[in-house]
Formats: C-alpha cells, structure tokens, sequence
C-alpha cells in the first residue's frame, strides 16, 4: 500500500519531457547539492539518477494517454509561470477498480433523447463517485502487517515468541495462553468489533473478555454441555447451545431468555445485518431466530442427519452446511430445498469457511483433503493433502486461511492464487486438540480454543488495517454504540432478501417487466411498444430500377446533336437511295429500251 | 525477520476531551459494506414510509371574507403579502407570516372579477361586477382617510379577468372582448374579438411579453399579439376551458383547466394536439397555477380538492382535501415555491405547503444532507413495488373516490366498445386515435 501510493506520487510530480524545467522548490536545490557532492565522489550514481528520471517521464507520458483523468489545459498561475502539475492528480488503475461497481450501461440504440440524458448523468455521477472515493484511499491511516523471513529463513519456522519479542510491547501482548485445563476444550468468538472474546468450554464454562486490555467481564458456569457460543449484534448479548436448548445471556452472566424451540443445537451462525441467528441442530434442523424481535422465521429439515458443519456467506448471508456424505448445501430462510448441494468431498466434511467477498469456499474433509472452490461457478480450484486432515478451519479478513491439524495451527497465504501453496506461511503447536479458531476482526490475531484453554496467536497481515466506523468501530464509546444499534436495526435487513446474489433487488426484472407488458397488450388490445411490421415500399414497378432508369437517360443524351445527325442521315440516304435508282435504272435497261416510247 | 503487526494509537481514533466531537474514521471499501442494495433498499422504504408520516401540508387558513373567494393574486415584490377578491365586492391585503388581514376595501358592487398587481408592486388594479376598472394604491391610505381608488374607468361590459404588462404601463382585460389599455388612458388601446362570445381569462406571456392568450366560452383559447390588430391563432376544444397559466421557465408551454376535469398543456408553437393531458380531478378544473421553477403547477377544481402535477407527467403527485373545504375557485403558488394558496367557496383562503412532507424553517447542514440522501434513495428505488405502493398512496374524500371509479369504468366501457366496433369493421376503417388527439377540436389562423 505505501509502496503503492508513492508510485503514484511520483508519477503525479514529473512534469513532461520537453516541456520547461518545473519551478525550482526549496528541497531540489539540496538534492542537486547532495548529487554534485556525489558526483565529486563518485560519476557513476548521477548517470544512473538521470536515467531514473527519463524512465520516470515515460511512465508518466504513459499514464496521461491512457489515464481517464482530464487534465486543464494551460493550467496557469498568477504570476505569469505555467503550474508544473496541471489538472487533477491522476488516480491508478487499480484504485479504481476497487470502487467500480458493475459494469458501464451502454445506452440501448433507439433510446429516447431523455433516457439517454438519464443514463449519461447517473454515468457521470457514478464516476465521479468511484474517483473521490479512490482518491480517499491515500488518506487512510494504517497499513496492513506483514511478517518476511531473511535468506534461507522460512516464516513458518518462526516461533510466536519470537515475533512478540520483535514488534512492540503492545502488539507482543497479544499472543498470550489461558490454561483453562478443567473445563475443556474450549470454542470461541469474537464480538464483531474485535474488542471482546467469548470462550466456552464443553464442560459448561462460559467467559466473557475483554481481551486487548484482559480483563474479565462474566464468568459463569452453566452446569451443563455447552456446544456452541455466539455473540449477538452487541456485547451486550450473546446465545449459548447447551445440551437441551438455545439460552440468551446479556453480558453480566444473568440468562435472558431460554429458548425451547430450539433444541439439540451443534452449531450456530449469526448474520449481523439480517439479525438472524441461524442455528444447525443433532436431529437435522436448520432454524433461523430472528433476535430483534424473537421470532422464529423458518425451520428447515434439512434431511441429512446430524448437522455439525455450518458457516455462513458473510456476502449474501448464505448458510453453508457440511455433511457427513461429502456433500455441501446452500440454504437460504425462504426455501425448503437448498440452493445448492455440491460433492465436495469422498468422506464427510469436516470443517468449512467462505470468504469474505463471497468468493471462495474452503472445505476439509474426513479423506484429508483441503479443498478450494469459486463459489460463483461452483468450480474446485485447488486441492491439497494435509497428512492429519483439518479439524477447523478459519479465514481472515485478508484472506489468510488457519487449519487446525490436531494440536498444530497452520496459516496459508494465498490460497485461491494461480499456483497452489506449497507450504505454510506460519505454524504454531497448541497443548491440546484444537477445538476453536477464529480470527479476530481488524486485528492480527487469530485465538485458537483447544483442550487445554485459550492461545491468542499473532498472525501478522491478518486483519482489516483500516475499519469504517460507521459500519464497526472498536473504539466506539457507549453512546456511539446506542446510536449505531438504532441505526442498524433501522436498516435490518429482511429475511426475504436472502438469496444467491444480493445484488439482485437493484436490477430490472425482465420476467416481471414481460408479464406486465402481456397484461397491457391484452387490456389495450394492441401492442404499444411493437415496432411496426415491416412493409416493402411500393415502386411504380420497373420505373426506378437501374436499366429502367439508364435507357431513358439514354432517351435524351446528346438531344441538341440529334437533329442535325438526323438532318445528315436523312440526306445521304436521299443520295444513296438517287444512286441506287439510277444504277438500277442502267441495270433494268436493255438494248431494246431504246425502241420504247419516250414518256416526256 | 522483518515483521510488521496492526497496532493502533487509541489517541489517533478517540476523542481528546469529552466536549469534543467523536472520531469518525471512514473506510468507502464496498468490501467492508456488504448488502449495499439491500440495505439501501430498506432506508428507501423507510424514507418513503416517514415521507408519508410527515406529510401535514396544511399550514394555516386565513379568514375574513364574508363571501366565497372569487380570485387571488400574489404581490409583484413581497412574498409576504397577498391580495384576494371576494364575491360580495370586497378586496382584502393579507400578511401571510402574520397570517391577518391588513386591509379590507369595498372595491366593487357585485363580484371582484379579476385582481392583478402592477409589476413594481405600487399598486394594483381591480375588476367588478360593476363593469368597473379600478386601480389602487397598495399603501394603505392615512388614519381617517377614506379608502379611494387611484384610477376607475368605466366600461361598457362587464370585465371577467384583468393582468398587467410585465414591464410596461399596460394592462389587459377580458370580457366581452379582450382589451388593452395604456395605464394612462381611459379607453382601451386595442380590441380583440373573434366571433361573438365572452372570455374567462387573459394571461400575458411572462418572457415574449407582447404575446397574450384568453380562454373564450366558445370552447377556444385564443392567442394575441399585442403589436398586431387581430388574434394570431386559437384552438377550439370540445369543452370550455376555465383558466390558463404560462410556464415561467418554458414560456412557449400554457396549461389551460378545462370544464372536463383535464389540463391541458399546451405548445404554442404546435396547437394541433396537446403536449401532455392532465388527467385526475374529477370535476371541472376552474384555476391553474404554476410554480416559479415552473416544473409544476397547481390546479383547483370544483371536486373540492387541489391537486398538483409535474409539468410533464398525466397523473398528479399529490392532492390536498379537507372536510371543510368546497369547490375551490382560486390557486396560487408563491413566488419563493414553497406555498400553495387556495380560495374556495366557504369564504376561506388557505395555505399548504407545495412539498407536503418538507419541515418548514432552518435545518442544519445534517439535516438537510439526510433529507437529501433520502430524497435520492426515494428516486432511486421508486420503481419497486413495495416503496410504489406507499409513496402513491392518497387518502381522497369519499365522493372522489366513487367519482373515480366511475370514471375509470366508463372509460373502461368506452375502450372496450371501440375496441369491438374496430374487430368487426374493415380493417384500417376506425382507425386508433391518440387520447390527446380527441379533444382537439379544430385549430384557426
């Protein structure tokens, strides 16, 4: 990112080629000094500076032609001397990109002069909205971690301690263990700030954390098997799957509410826009609770036996289910059936997770498999095999994906690349089983629950370096959260929305539009929108056609010269037709002629 | 080992006193924003629903007049004042803010025909009963001094409508014939007739100022040139027009209201078919009026509502009833385009807002983008079923509504019977004629 947005930077400030020298500012002339000083030492480094530069106008050269960005013509200053960077920076390809929205509507052929106009504005608009909100992106604070190894050093071979005695004291605290031994293993969530941690050990012990500064909020326990825990839109709430039903606690410990409907709860997703808490039960109910107004909205039997494996879509809130045949289904709240079921695996399906775009599915399974998949074509992508098989799975913000094999975590980088990752980007042992992994938001931290208590990892490049706070804020104060709740139950989502692509309410619905236009036809009696059928135009028949037409300009030509041709014509044949009589005349004679009667 | 982890400074994204405004760092990231149409579907719907909540446009009722209202006009430079005509003779000055009446002359023996104010808002003239012409001055007279008009001419015919020049020292009037008196002068400069017949209503052109148009009773709207001795045109339509108004902005566009419950807009330029048919009242359109911007206008019918359209769309966008009031005679719309003004029947002239739902007074920058952000989102999705539904949805007395009804049936009946005749005549021998072609009648050079 920062590499990137010094590219651009220079690229802006490099006047052109043959233009005049920019106007001299108060650090070039030191640079100058710096390289005749270097020039005295040594020739070589202003060669090469100079080389750097032309490369540099070039580049620039080439961004001007192609770049969408319009630059001022004759950008002139006050005094008299030419702005040496006219016109408005010019933003990357790529930055825009982020921004774009779908595709540019063509403006269909035949379009009326005012939807033409409509579309050309809201073009325009669109663009220049994409454009500002690229152009923000250098004003952003943070940049995203990273961990490189030296020369022959690779990362995964880098211990935790390691790295939290490299970066400073407050980063280096994150990577701590809880020894929670007696209660164990342990599941875990975080709130979707990143500010608090919910842990939940199998023997009914339930905590509440606030992990950054340690401290603890609630600790109860329940008395009985906990299977999953999942907080709630706010810190305030969170619902825990015990042995029998679906219990609600606020963040004292004290029980809010019990909720029999749901039962025999494995595992539970909440979708934080919808404010749907979807839970996956032992007798193969899919239920959808929806927790701001606390009604049930649907309760799918999903037929496949006891549901263990669940994840969500963060993009379209698309439940995921992994069951024990290998199959995966695709459930949405409206429909009975899934949206999709897809054989992902020989054995069952052990652990699955989606991405954030929505993108990508990663699923492992019982035949040790760890299996990638574009999630839009429904294609594999890559497949691995991991010697243990992963027990969980987890991925980040940015897309490092974490898989627990037995005791030892192991993070990927890049796994939907062009080339299959051949080894882990980092890796760390645990006491016990791992039981739990999850990333934490905007952070880099990955906590990882197992049989012997908590460990908070620190995976560097994990998490969101910059968050919206309108969206998630984790340093929001008690009356921003107020605010924000209200908001967002404001704009809750509708379950009915649910669906493959949640893009689909912005566009037109052809199916709808055709059944409405076949209702006009019938009510007019006439098609108001036919186009008129095509009649073949009459022609005075062969008048006009190109023979038709070339004899009678023929007719006229050359009409002045005519007459006197005719004139000619007519008297040669007069003196033709004379000769040929009189030679006719010598040939009828005969020798007795002369005897014949003169007729005079 | 070069590493490098996510660690922010509380400081940088937490308030520094508790006076101080909250940090709110954005990220436009459509990563970080899942859901964008559905959400932004569910703020639409939302705004459409509290648009409808806060719709409450009527603002206040001025009365005082002992008869019905019989004409309104705005005041030439104060968007304060208003001046309105009543049936028994009598003129009244309003102050809006105020909501009073400041001054009340027996202009005329019978009705006030016509009122108009002069451009430079000084005075204002008066049409009667009483075949009358009276200019007033708009100062009120001294304490004690009796109330007298600047001007009176006396004409031959009763006077039906007056409007003034809008830069010169001339006025029109109508009645039996359309006349142009110099402001100077006793009798009229010119005279138009075509035929015999009366006129309702003269209107100058508010931008080619010499050009004038009238509706007549003999079904026509009539157009004049000032500077020619004779009319240049008219239109004859199957029923009388009422009144007519000028688009500010467009001013070759007129809008006639027309005794069969339609507007008509018309192009000056093209009278053979009108450029859009207004369609909703359900009774005889009697007044007309258009917004400065001139982008809508406002008409008043005889169903006892008004109701308010786009200048370029068939159906209106909103329509104002109470249970008091009657036939509505008059509209105006104010010159800052905020406010309607309606005279009716029952002696009463009130004031709606032109935007049902706007909160009237000053808004704070926030409240004004939000307003805005919600308006767009309203455009945006106002395709949808579900924000179609709320944002159309009016509540009208009960007679408009069986009114309607039948209407919407008869018309239904007509269709269908033409469409009979055409499937069991020659083909091409009832041929499809446009809705907006069959009120036109005829048109005269």
């Amino acid at each position: 990112m920062a590499a990137l947005v010094e590219d651009t930077a220079k690229n802006a400030h490099v006047g052109r080629k043959n233009k005049k020298k920019p106007v001299k500012r108060y650090w070039e002339k030191t640079e100058e000094l710096k390289n005749s000083e270097q020039n005295t030492a040594d020739g070589s480094t202003s060669t090469e500076n100079t080389a750097d530069r032309s490369t540099e106008n070039t580049g620039d050269r080439s961004t001007e032609n192609t770049g969408s960005v319009k630059r001022r013509k004759g950008g002139q200053i006050p005094y008299g001397k030419e702005d040496p960077f006219p016109g408005e920076a010019p933003i990357p390809q790529e930055q825009l990109q982020k921004y774009q929205r779908g595709s540019k509507h063509n403006v269909p052929k035949g379009a009326q002069r005012k939807l033409k106009e409509a579309i050309a504005w809201s073009e325009k608009v669109s663009e220049l909205a994409q454009k500002q909100a690229a152009r923000y992106d250098l004003l952003l604070p943070e940049d995203a971690g990273f961990l490189e190894g030296d020369e022959d050093e690779d990362t995964c071979r880098i211990s935790q301690e390691d790295i939290a005695d490299a970066v400073d004291i407050t980063s280096g605290s994150k990577y701590f263990n809880l020894n929670l031994s007696q209660f164990g293993p342990y599941r875990l969530d975080y709130s979707r700030t990143g500010r608090h941690l919910l842990l939940s050990g199998k023997r009914g012990h339930v905590a509440c954390i606030e992990w950054q500064s340690k401290n603890l909020t609630c600790e109860i326990n329940v008395m009985e098997t906990v299977n999953d825990i999942k907080w709630l839109h706010t810190e305030a709430m969170f619902a825990v799957a015990q042995k029998k039903w679906l219990y609600i606690y606020d963040s004292e410990g004290i029980e809010l509410h019990c909720v029999k409907k749901f039962n025999d709860v494995l595992k539970m997703e909440f979708l934080p826009y919808h404010f749907i808490l979807a839970t996956a039960s032992a007798t193969g109910f899919l239920q959808y609770l929806d927790v701001s107004v606390g009604k049930e909205i649907a309760a799918i039997c999903t037929k496949s036996g006891r549901l263990d494996v669940m994840s969500q879509n963060p993009y379209n809130a698309v439940i995921h289910l992994g069951h024990s045949n290998g199959t995966v289904s695709l459930w949405s709240p409206n429909q009975k059936e899934p949206l999709v079921k897809m054989l992902c695996h020989r054995g069952a399906v052990r652990s699955l997770t989606v991405d954030k775009t929505g993108t990508y599915m990663v699923t492992s399974g019982l035949d040790r498999k760890l299996k990638v998949y574009d999630i839009r074509a429904f294609k594999p992508l890559h497949s691995y095999f991991l010697p243990a098989g992963a027990s969980c799975l987890s991925l980040s913000q940015k897309g490092l994906l974490s898989a627990a094999t037995g005791d030892v975590v192991q993070v990927y980088q890049n796994v939907w690349g062009a080339s299959p990752v051949s080894k882990p980007y980092m890796a760390h042992r645990v006491r016990g089983q791992v039981w739990g992994l999850a990333y934490c938001p905007f952070e880099d931290v990955l906590g990882v629950g197992h049989g012997e208590g908590f460990t908070s990892m620190i995976v560097p490049g994990a998490g969101e370096p910059n968050f919206d706070a309108l969206d998630t804020n984790p340093y929001r104060s008690a009356k921003q959260r107020q605010e924000w709740e209200v908001k967002a139950l404001l704009e809750k989502v509708q379950p009915e929305l649910i669906g493959l692509d949640p893009g689909q309410l912005g566009k037109v619905d052809q199916a709808s539009f055709e059944q409405r236009h076949k209702e006009r036809v019938d009510i007019l009696g006439y098609d108001p929108l036919a186009k008129e059928k095509f009649k073949p135009r009459s022609k005075k028949k062969g008048r006009s056609s190109a023979g038709a037409v070339e004899k009678r300009k023929r007719k006229v030509a050359y009409e002045d010269q005519r007459d006197v041709i005719r004139q000619n014509v007519k008297e040669l044949m007069k003196l033709q037709k004379e000769k040929s009589s009189e030679r006719q005349q010598l040939e009828k004679s005969s020798t007795l002629d002369r005897f014949r009667k003169q007729d005079k | 080992m070069k590493v490098k982890v996510l660690c922010r400074n509380p400081d940088d994204y937490v308030r520094e006193t508790t006076r101080d405004i909250q940090r709110v760092p954005r990220n436009y990231d459509p990563k970080l924003h899942p859901f964008e149409v559905p959400r932004e579907y569910t703020r639409a719907l939302n705004a459409t629903k509290l648009e409808r909540v806060f719709a409450k446009p009527f603002v206040a009722s001025l009365d005082g007049h002992r008869d019905g209202i019989s004409c309104i006009a705005k005041h030439a430079k104060s968007l304060s004042t208003v001046l309105s005509g009543a049936c028994d003779g009598e003129v009244k000055v309003w102050n809006l803010p105020r909501r009073e009446c400041v001054r009340t002359i027996q202009a005329h023996e019978g009705f006030v025909r016509g009122i108009c104010s002069r451009f430079c808002g000084t005075s204002f003239f008066t049409v009667g009963d009483d075949k009358t012409i009276k200019q007033w001055n708009m100062e009120p007279p001294g304490y004690g001094v009796q109330e007298e008009p600047i001007n009176t001419i006396l004409g031959k015919a009763v006077v039906t409508g007056v409007d003034h020049h809008q830069r010169e020292a001339m006025f029109a009037t109508c009645g039996q014939t359309v006349d142009i008196y110099d402001e100077q002068r006793s009798s009229p400069i010119r005279s138009f007739s075509w035929g015999v017949d009366s006129f309702s209503c003269v209107r100058y052109n508010p931008v080619e100022t010499d050009l004038l148009a009238s509706c007549a009773s003999d079904r026509s709207v009539v157009l004049y040139d000032m500077r020619e001795s004779t009319p240049l045109r008219k239109v004859v339509m199957q029923l009388r027009s009422n009144t007519l108004c000028w688009n500010p902005m467009e001013a070759y566009y007129f809008t006639c209201s027309n005794e069969d419950s339609n507007l008509y807009t018309y192009d000056m330029r093209y009278l053979k078919c009108p450029v859009t048919v207004h369609v909703d009242h359900v009774s005889a359109v009697l007044d007309v009026d258009y917004s400065p911007t001139g982008r809508e206008f406002v008409s008043a019918s005889f169903d006892k509502t008004i109701r308010i359209f786009p200048k370029d769309k068939g159906r209106s966008r909103e329509v104002y009833h109470t249970k008091r009031m009657q036939h509505v005679i008059c509209v105006k719309w104010s010159a800052d385009n905020k406010y309607v003004l309606s005279g009716s029947d029952e002696m009463n002239i009130r004031l709606w807002k032109a935007n049902a739902s706007e909160k009237l007074g000053v808004m704070s920058s926030r409240e004004k983008t939000a307003a805005n952000y919600n308006k767009k989102l309203m455009e945006k999705f106002q395709h949808h079923p579900q924000v179609k539904r709320i944002a159309r949805h009016r509540h009208v007395p009960r007679d408009v509504l069986k009114q309607k009804r039948q209407q919407t049936e008869m018309k239904e009946a007509r269709r269908r019977k033409e469409q009979n005749v055409r499937k069991h005549s020659k083909p091409g021998s009832v041929p499809l004629v446009p809705e907006k072609e069959k009120h036109v009648v005829a048109v005269v050079e």
